[in-house]
């Protein structure tokens, strides 16, 4: 009993004294300064829950002209679910879904903001937004366990629409595994008013496994710092505003796409094939509104805010117009119109008819002419044997300055190498007896004993693959095989293709 | 036959008996020592605990006062994390860990909140399974009961620095891979069994890919003193200016074990954080008995 009892005395004692510094450090870095007090003007605003929405939708347009004490719960959750059809990622998210939630609140609204991290989160995570004044936008304030809940209040100074992001290190993996979305901070006179708003965000993602590989997907470090992207993503999913998912309008509505782009890496040159904007908030500032622009660009970390009335009936394709991310990697979503036909302003295809241009029957003949006469040219080369010999000749020149370059200090000038140490290529048997193996010799490398007209070596040969061209190669064996008292065929580019591709 | 490995880790065992029993202010025949080791409050110890060999922890980031790098003199280490089964004995022997009894100074709500009873696991913990949800004061109560210690971060870091086959995890692309991988899931509602856990180049099995864990100086993370050159690098925690003065800014998987170090407090928990034991290597001039 004695032995039990002390011992637990003295574990109580040690835990209770580094209980002390412990919570002191680690409050310290993050420091909980308590609930900020409020003056009467503040704290008398009326309280109210903001109205999240998941994409592509958005809370609807404040109509109250005054500020408010607007609280704001989001969730963070690491959740599995679809990229592109039968391939599968773990998300990071806000709100459930990529992009988060989107926040509305107004110019003045003091923001009473709770981030909670889902107890099954495997990380910590905080939320920068770029609404906030303030050092980290929030992120150092909001730094969240897993199983916890921060809290911090900030007030909403500028009017605009901001990208929220994750802040947690390492920032580009958070980001691009889902953790950012748009908060519209409506300006106190509010914004024009329009028929249909959607929530568009566009993100690059970066997996093991190719476009399209199916299964769980990891996410790839290297792509991610290398900057290349296995999907380029509207929305979080390859066609998530695709089919009965795309966006809907009436011919005769104004519609206004909040656009914003995570990243981590890659801008985007947003587009609607068919569409020009009437107007575009470059950037999400409100001070200039520039009208009539078919393509606007829009930073990582950034947003922009268009309005455009749907004239014309049918399907306008949304794109990011660097258009190897939308043909390949995903970055392309649809606003399907519906209504009347107005043929005036676009009537649809009118006539189809045959046009030839140089693809004629004429051009195409000449061009199979030609490609006989290439052949021929090269079969009454390779039977001339004045023509052949010339080519050995040739062949040997270019191998003597790849052999001058590469090979000689240790095989020496002559070919004789040096006694005991580097064996000789002059009248060399080994070197003679095998085409195929004096081509792997000079592809990888030699290790090892060889015994080279009758004298052991016993050294390193290092491999000439990444140092010389397939076709030099072929040029310095054929000058080695052919000097010195040897003579051989000349090597051509196929033997040490052949070679090579045999032992990779 | 023992082989040489097997006979040094009987004398290790022998040697930590010995160690357990001094401090317990008891002395016993050896042998009885570890037969009893149960019922005098030691938790088990199923697995023999591996070499790491001395090494040098270059810290991700630091204050410019700061060292470089840190020399890591050779350790024991667990090969594997504590088990719920291990957990359950311990609290079984120390009431005043059990879920009910715990201090609010020592563990917060979350204590063991996956286990089904004070005194009993239950189907979400299976005894095989890493134990989580236990607060840096109740493993470190753990270790001590078992006349152990955690590891240092540094320790810790240069233990998980291994890859599978290689003293450098990070040149392996397998051990990349998988490791990101593991970092990229979501946390099983029931936590695999620690069985399954792949062994590094040192023995050490589920350093990565198991469970988060517990090290003795987790709030050094990003530690933060009275200096105003702290306070400063405080700030650039968080986004891009967390790269600022880094040593390798491509180690993702550092930056995620140091930003969960960093989000925690001693008596936090979290449903995939554990922790395993760690000695000093035994020293020819302890006294003998």
């Amino acid at each position: 009993m004695k032995s039990r009892s002390s011992l637990q005395l003295t574990s109580g004692l040690l835990a209770a004294v580094l209980s002390l510094s412990a919570t002191r450090a680690a409050e310290g870095y993050v420091p909980v300064k308590g609930l900020a007090p409020m003056p009467p003007e503040i704290a008398a605003l009326p309280v109210e829950q903001a109205v999240l929405t998941p994409p592509p939708l958005v809370p609807p347009a404040i109509t109250r002209r005054s500020p408010a004490r607007v609280v704001v719960d989001l969730e963070v959750r690491e959740v599995v679910g679809r990229i592109a059809d039968g391939t599968q990622y773990t998300f990071w998210t806000y709100g459930g879904t990529v992009p988060g939630s989107f926040i509305r609140i107004r110019e003045g609204d003091v923001v009473e903001f709770h981030l909670n991290n889902h107890p099954s989160s495997k990380l910590p995570h905080n939320i920068d937004l770029h609404a906030v004044t303030g050092p980290g936008g929030g992120a150092a304030s909001s730094f969240t366990a897993p199983g916890h809940s921060s809290q911090f209040t900030f007030k909403a100074l500028n009017p605009g629409l901001y990208v929220y992001h994750c802040a947690t290190a390492p920032v580009p993996m958070h980001i691009s595994n889902g953790m950012y979305g748009l908060i519209l901070v409506e300006p106190a006179e509010g914004l024009p008013p329009v028929d249909k708003e959607f929530y568009v965000m566009q993100g690059d993602f970066y997996t093991v496994g190719a476009y399209g590989e199916g299964g769980l997907q990891t996410f790839d470090m290297a792509k991610s710092i290398d900057e290349r992207p296995t999907y380029v993503l509207l929305n979080g999913a390859v066609g998530a505003l695709v089919g009965d998912k795309a966006l809907a309008a009436e011919a005769g509505q104004d519609v206004r796409i909040y656009f914003g782009v995570g990243g981590p890496n890659l801008m985007s040159s947003f587009h609607v094939i068919g569409e020009i904007f009437d107007r575009v908030y470059p950037e999400a500032g409100l001070k200039f509104v520039q009208e009539h622009v078919q393509t606007t660009l829009v930073p990582a970390g950034g947003a922009t805010m268009v309005d455009f009335k749907v004239d014309v009936p049918g399907t306008y394709v949304l794109v990011d117009h660097s258009l190897s991310r939308a043909f390949n990697k995903g970055a392309l979503g649809m606003l399907k119109v519906s209504g009347a036909e107005d043929r005036v302003v676009y009537s649809g295809k009118e006539v189809d008819s045959v046009y030839l241009g140089s693809q004629s029957a004429a051009g195409s003949l000449s061009s199979k002419r030609e490609d006989e006469l290439k052949k021929q040219i090269a079969a009454q080369i390779k039977a001339n044997p004045t023509i052949a010999g010339l080519t050995k000749e040739m062949q040997m020149e270019k191998g003597k300055q790849v052999y001058m370059q590469n090979c000689f200090a240790c095989h020496m000038p002559t070919g004789e190498g040096m006694a005991g140490v580097f064996p000789p290529l002059a009248k060399s048997d080994y070197l003679m007896a095998d085409r195929e193996r004096a081509i792997r010799i000079v592809l990888k490398g030699l290790n090892g004993k060889i015994t080279v007209n009758g004298v052991d070596y016993n050294s390193a040969m290092p491999p000439q693959q990444d140092v010389l061209t397939e076709e030099q190669i072929a040029d310095v064996l054929t000058y080695a095989t052919n000097n010195w008292g040897n003579a051989a065929d000349a090597y051509t580019v196929d033997e040490v293709r052949r070679v090579k591709s045999d032992t990779l | 036959m023992l082989t040489a490995v097997q006979f040094r880790r009987f004398t290790d065992n022998v040697s930590r008996t010995l160690r357990a029993a001094a401090l317990a202010g008891v002395f016993f025949f050896p042998i009885l020592a570890q037969a009893m080791s149960a019922s005098a409050g030691q938790p088990p110890r199923d697995v023999a605990p591996v070499l790491i060999p001395a090494g040098v922890y270059r810290p991700l980031s630091r204050a410019t006062t700061d060292p470089e790098t840190v020399a890591v003199a050779a350790f024991r280490l667990d090969a594997l994390p504590v088990t719920n089964a291990q957990f359950l004995a311990f609290v079984t022997t120390h009431p005043q860990w059990r879920r009910s009894r715990v201090s609010p100074l020592f563990a917060d709500e979350t204590y063991l909140r996956n286990w089904a009873g004070d005194l009993d696991p239950g189907p979400a913990s299976p005894p095989d399974s890493p134990v989580v949800n236990v607060s840096w004061f109740a493993a470190r109560a753990y270790a001590r009961a078992a006349g152990l210690r955690l590891p240092t971060l540094a320790e810790w870091e240069v233990a998980a620095a291994a890859g599978y086959t290689t003293p450098i995890g990070r040149a392996e692309p397998d051990f990349v891979q998988d490791l990101l991988a593991w970092l990229a899931r979501p946390v099983p509602a029931v936590l695999p069994s620690v069985a399954t856990a792949k062994p590094n180049l040192h023995g050490a099995c589920g350093l990565h890919g198991l469970v988060w864990e517990w090290v003795d100086d987790f709030n050094t993370a990003m530690v933060v003193g009275e200096s105003r050159a702290d306070a400063a690098r405080d700030q650039n925690a968080f986004c891009g200016g967390a790269a600022a003065g880094v040593s390798d800014t491509s180690d993702y998987a550092a930056f995620m074990r140091q930003a969960l170090r960093s989000s925690l407090k001693a008596k936090q928990g979290t449903t995939s954080l554990g922790f395993r034991c760690a000695e000093d290597l035994p020293s020819t001039d302890l006294p003998s008995p």
